[in-house]
């Protein structure tokens, strides 16, 4: 018998090579195993020949795991990307590939500054429009990455094409609240539409909402280490350039432009390559801040309840709430996307509802107070822009309680609240576009 | 009969669901239910059953527990809740409209004996 349990034991390590399986699924399979040589043992077959049979059985180890890939596409995720069937693995030019788009999209921003004669004027329009200098670079990278046919870059470059319409047609008057809005509202209508490429040219599954969902989270930390990184090359090349009389302040004027824009794309890069790397922060980093931030946001919510919120009320309010909101929810999704769905309620996700809990207690307080105020001074576009948010958000957060307290209990299991996240996906798109195209009108371009 | 794979594939879900709803099981004993209600017509390849189990637990059809019985070995069992007992009743329905309309249409033309008779 010590010879097979040799075998198997050969066996067990060969099966958990493949990314998608991970220990509990070895350790069942090897029952599984266990049992059927058991019974061809029984049935008077040697212990070698009936291990032969159970592997046999069991199915070729290539087919199995990407079964698992299949059903475990987060554990996959770091091993990426599992397309539609077999993608065709095209390992050594992709980084070329990324650097292209990078330094295009770099070049790019410098038209864009050279057309609006950047330095000398300060120019709105080309606050307005620097999002359709880098992102379109963006959609074309994924575009080529997934290899999308004709129909689906058409489809692709649509919102694009029809964004720089929308945003260069209108007769916004000068130095207006809804220009603001235009230029702080079209990078995330534009990252939607990344969503597009990024899916292979679909946007309905939600698995792959949710790896999209992951992919933007992962996106951040990338891009925030990069900026974090450069800044450091940034200073060190002033403070070293400077006693020799160079003007580094004209340099980094040119550069900083192109260095970030270039790192959107070697951002996307990054995460769609070196996954694991990240892979292994984002439970690290959910666990550190999801316990700080419930502590902070009940402290905050307990505070405010006592002292009452009219008296701390400024216009700035209710942006700062939906700040707090947007940086809540993309807790949430973070920890979402890096939780394995089957696991059972746990300690962290009972403190994750506290800090969704209670940011909704404070911002239910807030957003009375701000009614009562749009209610006495009339609605401007900043209050309008800032309200709708504040409600999409609200009703994202409000639900998510709901169902991760069902969930808590027992009485949901946790993709329904997966599928709530990925279902409401398209609500903050839809909202950022609203504030783009419909906000400027309604407000007669003021 | 060798049974087409994209059926074997589609008619998967109903079954396990099914044969879970008869009481709590294992993999191992869910593929020789299998083979047994199929006269070992369908045939599975093993490894199979367990992503299905696990997408069955990621949609709260299932739950799973980790249990060693008194004489055997340590297995992972899986129960059907409320949600996968829905699930099921859904799959039937639309499997009987599936039979009945091949049946209808195969004893029309007189190519069907009995087989689907009752579907």
């Amino acid at each position: 018998m010590d010879g097979v349990e040799a075998q198997i034991a050969e066996w067990r390590a060969y099966v958990a090579q493949a990314p998608a399986v991970n220990g509990r699924d070895v350790d069942e399979l090897d029952a599984h195993l266990r049992d059927q040589i058991a019974e061809l043992g029984a049935a008077g077959l040697t212990a070698d020949e009936a291990f032969l049979v159970a592997v046999k059985r069991m199915g070729d180890l290539d087919t199995l795991s990407r079964e698992f890939a299949r059903e475990h596409r987060g554990r996959l995720w770091k091993q990426l990307v599992l397309s539609d069937e077999d993608e065709p693995a095209r390992p050594s030019s992709r980084w070329l590939e990324a650097l292209v788009f990078a330094v295009v999209a770099g070049a790019a921003v410098q038209v864009a500054r050279l057309a609006a004669h950047f330095p000398d004027d300060d120019s709105e329009w080309l606050l307005r429009n620097v999002s359709l200098f880098v992102l379109p670079f963006l959609a074309g990278y994924f575009a080529r990455r997934r290899q999308l046919d004709t129909r689906r870059w058409v489809l692709t470059a649509a919102p694009f094409v029809l964004a720089a319409l929308v945003v260069n047609l209108y007769p916004y008057r000068a130095d207006s609240a809804t220009e603001h809005l235009v230029a702080a509202h079209l990078p995330v209508v534009l990252w939607f539409a990344i969503a597009y490429p990024y899916m292979g040219g679909t946007i309905g599954p939600h698995g792959r909402r949710m790896d999209f969902v992951r992919f933007t989270g992962e996106w951040v930390i990338y891009y925030a280490l990069i900026a974090l990184g450069g800044g450091v090359l940034l200073a060190l090349t002033a403070l070293i350039f400077e006693p020799i009389g160079a003007d580094v302040e004209q340099v980094v004027q040119w550069v900083l432009p192109s260095g970030a824009a270039g790192a959107v794309i070697v951002a996307a890069w990054l995460v769609e390559s070196k996954q694991h790397v990240v892979e292994n922060m984002a439970p690290v980093l959910t666990m550190l801040f999801t316990p700080l931030f419930a502590v902070m946001l009940t402290i905050a919510a307990a505070t405010y309840a006592v002292s009452g919120v009219a008296g701390a009320f400024d216009r700035e309010l209710l942006g700062v709430f939906d700040a707090l909101l947007v940086v809540v929810l993309g807790l949430v999704l973070y920890a979402m996307s890096a939780r394995e769905p089957s696991l059972p309620a746990g300690t962290m996700d009972r403190v994750q509802l506290l800090a969704v809990a209670s940011a909704l207690v404070l911002d239910v307080m807030v957003l009375g107070a701000m009614v009562a105020r749009i209610g006495d001074l009339g609605l401007t576009p900043n209050r309008a822009a800032a309200l709708g948010l504040n409600l999409v958000l609200l009703v994202n957060l409000a639900a998510a309680a709901w169902l991760s307290m069902r969930f808590l209990t027992g009485r949901i299991a946790f993709h329904r609240l997966e599928r709530w996240q990925t279902s409401y996906v398209p609500i903050f798109a839809l909202w950022a576009a609203t504030v783009v195209a419909v906000l400027p009108p309604l407000f007669a371009f003021t | 009969v060798n049974i087409n794979k994209d059926l074997v594939a589609a008619s998967a879900t109903p079954l396990v669901l099914a044969i879970l709803a008869q009481g709590e099981s294992y993999g191992y004993a869910i593929l020789k239910r299998v083979r047994e209600l199929s006269g070992g017509e369908l045939e599975w390849t093993d490894g199979m059953l367990y992503p299905l189990l696990h997408r069955l637990l990621r949609l709260g059809y299932v739950t799973t527990e980790w249990r060693t019985p008194p004489e055997g070995r340590r297995r992972r069992y899986y129960a059907i809740t409320e949600d996968g007992r829905a699930a099921l009743a859904e799959q039937q329905r639309q499997w009987v409209t599936v039979t009945r309309a091949l049946g209808g249409v195969w004893r029309g033309s007189g190519w069907l004996p009995t087989a689907l008779g009752e579907a």
